[in-house]
């Protein structure tokens, strides 16, 4: 019996499925329903921009309108990837721009940008709504202003900590004298000034800007007046938070703070005075996301400021504390384990944390997992590399055991501290959600990396640095890495043999050896410094650097660097 | 110097372990004889056969894949276990009772092998080669173990070895660590006002103190350097503390010239009576005023301004105010 649904029929079904998980799975069903799904897919999401080409992805997707990509692997964040490694915007632009005029958002991380990159995209989708650039690098405002001018329909703009080459503010005044469609505008990274009258005049005519984030040129005195121009935000990244303001003033900003109703995320606050804190007392009811980050030059967010956090901000969300930096040896810090422990008492939509902190204890991570066990995202940076729980001198197995434990939908997680092959058992046993771990300066032995391969099922993501494990766990568990999307581990005892071995093995990873030193030049049991390895279709990348080796598939020819430039 | 050298002299466990043990010559680009020695450092209380033992199952292991090798480093990381290299090596279905009891004992052990582990990783012993790549690496492992050899003596678990070289090279940064994004660690070093801090010359970095309040939720921090008076800090402290206060504060009337703090601080702050103390390095708390402004910032490792009423009894004397000793026992 061959019963079809129409495929009119199976493309309106289609049509509710949104989440490109449940879509990769229908497209696995039957070839109709592949034809369907592809057919219909708007949203396309290449987790790893090397794991498939981009020829194939634009023709697979005749509908997309929006591209997400990432390039670098997540350490690259904290140069544990050189410059050069790749990752580079520009095939996928070419590809899309001749073959999908349509497209309307590109979200890119991680990866080169080129202006030539940003001038393309301006001048080949007409429809061009969203760009989203997030620690990427490569361009400068002269590319910025580009896509200002000519995207008339650009809704979103927003760069997130990228490094851009900042040639001046004037790429502000490019967008349409008329009213734009701008609903967020996230320009934080970018260290020149933009004029006020600029700045005032697009605010005035973007009735629909929802999310606002200043550079921190931006200083205090003039926040004000801004806001008066937008009260209906919902995302605020002030600019500089340290001027001296007179009582008129901090009567007005006050009063203009308070008229933001609608605002549920918060960030900028570079170099928040204590004194204006305050300020943002009244905003904190609502706040679901609040960031720090910038605010803790100078001084000390400590334990008590967390508290007064844990009292106020009932809906937080999200939250993320990091070091105040120069003084990470002090002894008498009094950001400790507690401060975490108040928040997460106290906000019970508490869902997502990075905490940095000189040390930690068991009980209050147990405390933390038994207060929120709602925990998605749990990131917890002790910076002394193999500090023990600080009272009882034992390793942190035990605590992070009752964070696996209890916060059963647990999707990252990031452990840090001493930590024995014990707490990568607790993780594979009781982790079943996890899909992103990061492990510096832990376990014992290949056992650690046994436990994780071998128990986490929904495992994606795993980056490792200097963890004493070799090459037998890697090898037992090979299948594994297939399916997920990436291994990165540096700094460990992992041998050129072994990647050799595991290439052979797995014909569709990459396995790709960072360093200085010619793979070739050394014996098989020679530790590699860094290697990433990805489950990929579309074979040994062709942009690779000098420094970066793909291990070839057939045994005789050992590494093959093929490269075009 | 190179990073070899430099580990050689700096490196207190490598150098105090190289001596020891002769027996184990394993492959040296993992280093494995290094590695044992520092096991074997550590290894003061196990019995001779054992060491005896560990290094021939090690010799043992030395052929087949470098995987293999692993075992062997298991047991110098697990010390009472060298039965476990009798079991299949990756999987012992239960960890040896001895190494759970004496996992608080040894995991500085653990912890000292580890070292030897990054110390090896990064060491270069067959490769000549001098230009790595990324030679903060180098450095800054040994920096972790100097660290950690810092870190672990006052809990004196390591006998055999000694930090005295390590003070200033525990402040070296280990590549990417902590995990904060380089943007954000350069977005926040534009705001510090000296960068030369990290040559570590104490003379002319700045010099942050924190100064609290009594009655304020914040700390805040000042650097002394960057006042040359105590009219300055005044100046300074009053400005960032007027939030405290009731009402406005005046304008202020410093001619800079007093010296007693505490007088200033009276005036300024709209007639509530405050005094500026600091602790100095020996842990008392004491009325600023009284040295020379030079002294001061030399012996002062925080501020603190405090009621007038809660400062009876501090004076010039010595012994701090038990209040304020108190409050400094509950910081430590």
């Amino acid at each position: 019996m061959d019963r079809r649904f129409p495929f009119k029929v199976l493309e309106h079904i289609f049509s509710f499925v949104d989440s490109n998980e449940d879509r990769n799975s229908v497209s696995l069903v039957c070839k109709s329903w592949f034809e369907t799904e592809r057919r219909t897919r708007k949203r396309v999401f290449v987790g790893n921009c090397y794991a498939v080409s981009p020829l194939k992805v634009a023709r697979r997707f005749p509908k997309m309108r929006s591209l997400t990509l990432k390039g670098k692997p997540h350490f690259a964040d904290y140069n544990l990837v050189p410059d050069g490694w790749g990752g580079y915007a520009w095939p996928w632009i070419e590809a899309m721009a001749a073959r999908r005029p349509f497209l309307e958002e590109i979200r890119l991380k991680r990866m080169v940008v080129t202006d030539e990159c940003l001038e393309k995209i301006a001048a080949s989708f007409r429809d061009f709504k969203t760009l989203v650039l997030t620690s990427c690098e490569g361009f400068s405002t002269d590319g910025i202003a580009a896509i200002a001018s000519t995207c008339r329909k650009l809704r979103d703009l927003e760069l997130r900590e990228c490094i851009v080459d900042d040639l001046g503010g004037d790429w502000l005044s490019y967008f349409p004298e008329t009213s734009t469609s701008l609903v967020s505008i996230d320009f934080s990274c970018l260290d020149s000034e933009v004029k006020l009258s600029d700045l005032e005049r697009l605010l005035s005519r973007s009735p629909n800007l929802k999310s606002l984030k200043l550079n921190r040129s931006v200083t205090l005195d003039v926040l004000e007046s801004l806001l008066r121009r937008a009260p209906q935000l919902v995302e605020l990244g002030t600019g500089s938070f340290s001027d001296e303001l007179d009582p008129e003033e901090i009567a007005k900003l006050t009063k203009a703070l308070s008229e933001l109703k609608q605002l549920k995320s918060l960030s900028g606050l570079w170099d928040l005075l204590p004194e204006y804190i305050p300020l943002l007392y009244s905003l904190c009811p609502r706040l679901t996301s609040l960031n720090l980050s910038y605010a803790t030059v100078m001084d000390l967010i400590e334990d008590k400021g967390l508290k007064t956090v844990a009292l106020c901000c009932k809906e937080l969300r999200e939250l993320r504390v990091f070091p105040s930096g120069a003084d990470l040896d002090e002894t008498d810090v009094t950001l400790t384990e507690q401060g975490l422990v108040s928040v997460s008492e106290g906000c019970p939509k508490l869902e997502s944390v990075l905490y940095f902190c000189v040390q930690f204890t068991n009980a209050a991570l147990v405390s933390i997992a038994k207060n929120r066990p709602n925990f998605r995202c749990f990131r917890l940076c002790v910076m002394e590399p193999f500090a023990p729980d600080y009272r009882t001198q034992q390793p942190l197995d035990e605590g992070f055991k009752a964070i696996v434990e209890r916060c059963k939908d647990l999707r990252r997680l990031s452990v840090s501290g001493l930590l024995t092959d014990k707490a990568f058992e607790y993780i594979g046993v009781h982790a079943k959600k996890l899909r992103m771990l990061s492990i510096a300066f832990a376990g014992d032995s290949d056992l650690m990396l046994h436990h994780l391969l071998s128990g986490c099922q929904s495992l994606k993501k795993l980056e490792i640095r200097d963890c004493p494990f070799g090459d037998t766990a890697l090898l037992e568990n090979a299948a594994k890495l297939e399916t997920m999307r990436s291994l990165w581990m540096s700094s460990c005892f992992v041998s050129f043999g072994a990647c050799k071995q595991l290439s052979q093995k797995m014909p569709r990873l990459n396995v790709e050896v960072i360093d200085e030193h010619p793979p070739k030049t050394r014996p098989d049991s020679s530790p590699v410094e860094r290697i990433y390895i990805y489950r990929t279709v579309a074979g040994p990348r062709l942009d690779t650097p000098e420094f970066v080796w793909t291990i070839h598939k057939s045994p005789e020819v050992g590494v093959s660097r093929l490269s075009i430039r | 110097m190179s990073p070899e050298e430099e580990l050689q002299s700096n490196g207190s466990v490598a150098s105090s372990t190289r001596n020891i043990v002769g027996v184990l010559k394993e492959h040296n680009y993992l280093g494995l004889s290094d590695c044992s020695s520092v096991g074997s450092s550590n290894l003061s209380g196990l019995a001779d056969d054992d060491k005896a033992t560990i290094s021939l199952k090690a010799t043992e292991l030395t052929l087949g894949l470098p995987g293999s090798q692993s075992p062997a480093r298991d047991t110098e990381l697990n010390l009472l276990g060298p039965a476990k290299l009798d079991e299949k090596p990756f999987f012992p279905l239960l960890p040896s009772k001895d190494e759970m009891c004496s996992s608080s004992s040894h995991k500085n052990i653990a912890s000292g092998n580890k070292r030897g582990f990054s110390d090896t990783m990064d060491k270069v012993p067959v490769y000549t080669e001098k230009n790595w790549m990324f030679p903060e690496a180098v450095l800054a492992t040994q920096s972790v173990i100097k660290k950690e050899v810092a870190q672990n003596l006052p809990k004196g678990k390591l006998s055999t070895t000694n930090n005295s070289s390590s003070p200033p090279a525990a402040k070296a940064q280990i590549v990417g660590w902590p995990p904060v994004r380089s943007y954000r660690k350069n977005t926040l070093a534009t705001t510090c006002k000296n960068s030369d801090e990290v040559d570590g010359k104490p003379g002319s970095g700045p010099l942050f103190v924190k100064v609290s309040m009594d009655g304020a939720p914040y700390l805040r921090k000042v650097d002394l350097r960057s006042y040359t008076n105590y009219g300055e800090l005044s100046a300074a402290l009053e400005k960032m503390f007027t939030t405290f206060t009731l009402g406005q504060c005046g304008t202020s009337g410093a001619t800079g010239k007093d010296v007693r703090n505490e007088t200033k601080l009276k005036d300024l702050l709209n007639g509530k009576d405050y005094v500026l103390t600091y602790e100095d390095k020996d842990g008392d708390w004491m009325l600023v005023g009284d040295f020379s402004w030079e002294i001061f910032i030399g012996v002062c490792k925080k501020l603190k301004i405090m009621k007038g009423c809660d400062a009876i009894g501090l004076a010039a004397a010595p012994a701090p105010a038990p209040r304020a000793m108190e409050k400094s026992k509950m910081r430590a």
